[in-house]
């Protein structure tokens, strides 16, 4: 197929039409309108369901129906849209419920600003709602990306009975970019005959969709089912890019729109003769700490660098296990770094060193 | 020997976990053997409350879903945007209804969304034990208005029915008891109304069924009826405010 130029909200949607995505549930919310909007257009020509729902609240808990009869369902938000997503999200991710969620990340906290920002990373990789519960954070850096993790993501939520999040952000949303809609490689799933909600026929038991389970003990012993299949998704379902480690004396960690910035910071550091190399978390749930293992013993130090106050930075500490000094650099409240800002804190961090 | 009434198999045969005397058994009845009789049991999909009510995915022999407090309809309008054909009902209590979950269910009959809302106003939160409900009559007591609920302080009680027939998507709307064998019919034909609404797809449909909680009441289950006889009835009064035969307005 050849390339389109497309704005990544609306290459959004079209990836997840042609994921097999036919029903999608939403409210407006600024950077992320044009989702809505594209699948009010196009989901009826795909003989799918538009609805616009009265709150975020109604919304995700329409996901919660429609993924109970075994349909492919999503919905899209922004910072503050999805907050109030998270009571759903919790509720979806206890019945174990596959569906796609997308933000697109404004600044925070409360109402914020409209612009840029990474500053949601703690709710999306820590659950967001109540109780013991994670799911699958994307984080793509270009439109084509966000195009070809749509139709993984639909499939990693039906295999493993899972909410999946797509974590963009307001840069991510509204770039053009051009794209190319590739065919997903085809995955086997799980058949959902025995659990969804479609009426019993009067032929079999009732199925219920359900996250009730006050006997503590039966409640445990669901959660230790749930916490294997997520030490399964840690083992089988981490992504990542590495960039310019070998002989890098500093590697730099960030994701999304940051990640970009990074790698223009890296080419001009280079071309001063500084060596940086860059790790790109693709999943930032499961948190791709094995890439650490492979930092080369040139590096000297690990830098964060986010478009918040240093939340990924928590991750990056983690998966340093006390190796390398780990160090921050960001801007937050909707501002995006420059490559020279950058290069600069780098510049700075290794002049202190000496 | 003649069989002249049998447990419906609308029910699964789960014990109810209702308190003595609470109608919730009866209204479950009505449901049931409505989905039975309509033919349309296995086709069925409900949507149990956060409340009394929130083990009805044990009592209800259809495929059933368990909503957070007061998101049923949302939950329902989900479902039913998938599976047109169905008969999609959610069964909630006036705290999960009238209050957490007003935006969803006023928006529900907005959209004239093909599904039934079995409605249950007992006029006080029964599972948490007594508190003001959006319909906990003024002067009556409970564990948050102990001196009895105030117009000035917590407002006057929610009409839930009359407020509903206000909106052009709503189609079957009324109110019913379960107080008497002849008001007990009565509701059932009520319930009958609202699934063929749904089954015709004409558009939103909602029972609100009067009913008794002794255990927050502090009565006895015959004087509860009394109690509901006197004090709610005058207040909500039954009746049908929309029907599936008149104009949309």
């Amino acid at each position: 197929m050849a390339k389109v130029l497309m704005k990544g909200n609306e290459a959004l949607g079209a990836a997840a039409i042609k994921a097999g995505c036919r029903y999608f549930f939403g409210y407006p919310i600024t950077p992320q309108n044009e989702v809505p909007e594209y699948m009010a257009r196009e989901m009826p020509k795909a003989g799918g369901v538009f609805v616009q729902a009265e709150s975020e609240v109604a919304a995700i808990n329409m996901v919660y129906g429609a993924a109970s009869t075994g349909a492919r369902v999503m919905t899209s938000s922004s910072s503050p849209g999805i907050s109030l997503k998270q009571e759903g999200l919790s509720y979806i991710a206890a019945a174990e419920l596959p569906c796609l969620i997308v933000n697109m990340m404004r600044s925070g906290p409360g109402l914020g600003g409209i612009q840029p920002s990474q500053a949601d990373y703690f709710q999306a990789t820590r659950g967001g709602g109540n109780g013991d519960y994670y799911m699958p954070v994307f984080a793509p850096a270009s439109v084509q990306e966000l195009v070809d993790l749509v139709p993984l993501s639909f499939d990693l939520a039906d295999e493993y009975r899972t909410p999946v999040m797509i974590l963009g952000d307001g840069m991510i949303g509204q770039i053009m970019e051009s794209v190319e809609f590739h065919e997903a490689p085809p995955r086997p799933l799980p058949s959902k005959e025995d659990w969804i909600t479609v009426g019993t026929g009067e032929k079999r038991s009732p199925h219920i969709v359900n996250t009730l389970r006050i006997v503590p003990e039966v409640l445990e012993k669901f959660l230790n089912g749930y916490f294997n299949k997520l030490e399964t998704i840690k083992q089988k379902e981490c992504r990542w890019e590495e960039y310019g480690l070998e002989g890098a004396e500093i590697v730099l960690v960030a994701y999304g729109t940051t990640s970009r910035i990074v790698k223009s910071a890296l080419a001009s550091l280079a071309g001063e003769g500084i060596k940086a190399g860059l790790i790109r978390p693709i999943t930032l749930w499961p948190y791709p700490q094995r890439a650490f293992d492979r930092i080369p013993p040139s590096a000297k130090a690990l830098m964060s660098v986010e478009m918040s106050a240093g939340q990924m930075l928590d991750d990056v500490k983690i998966a340093s296990a006390g190796r390398w000094p780990v160090h921050f650099f960001g801007r937050s409240g909707g501002m995006v770094p420059t490559p020279g800002e950058v290069a600069g804190a780098v510049k700075q961090l290794l002049g202190d060193r000496e | 020997m003649t069989t002249v009434q049998e447990k419906s198999r609308g029910l699964t045969g789960s014990e109810f976990s209702y308190c003595p005397g609470c109608t919730h058994g009866i209204i479950h009845r009505l449901v049931a053997e409505n989905l039975v009789e309509l033919g349309v049991l296995g086709q069925a999909i409900g949507i149990a409350p956060v409340g009394c009510a929130v083990f009805a995915y044990d009592f209800f022999n259809c495929d059933m879903l368990e909503a957070a407090h007061g998101r049923a309809p949302a939950v329902a309008t989900g479902i039913k945007r998938v599976l047109q054909d169905n008969v999609v009902f959610t069964y909630q209590g006036d705290g999960d209804l009238a209050a957490i979950g007003t935006a969803e269910t006023v928006h529900a009959a907005v959209r004239g969304e093909n599904i039934t809302i079995i409605f249950v106003n007992n006029a006080i939160y029964g599972m948490t034990g007594g508190q003001m409900a959006p319909t906990t009559l003024l002067g009556q007591k409970s564990t948050t208005t102990p001196a009895g609920r105030s117009r000035e302080t917590q407002g006057a009680p929610i009409r839930v029915c009359e407020m509903l027939a206000t909106i052009p998507g709503a189609a079957s709307i009324a109110r019913v008891s379960v107080d008497s064998p002849a008001n007990v019919r009565k509701a059932k034909k009520a319930i009958k109304t609202a699934f063929e609404t749904q089954i015709a797809k004409k558009g939103f449909s909602l029972v609100e069924v009067l009913s008794t909680c002794p255990t927050n009441w502090g009565l006895n289950p015959v004087e509860s009826l009394s109690w509901l006889r006197t004090n709610m009835m005058p207040y909500y009064p039954l009746g049908t405010f929309r029907s599936p035969d008149e104009e949309a307005k």
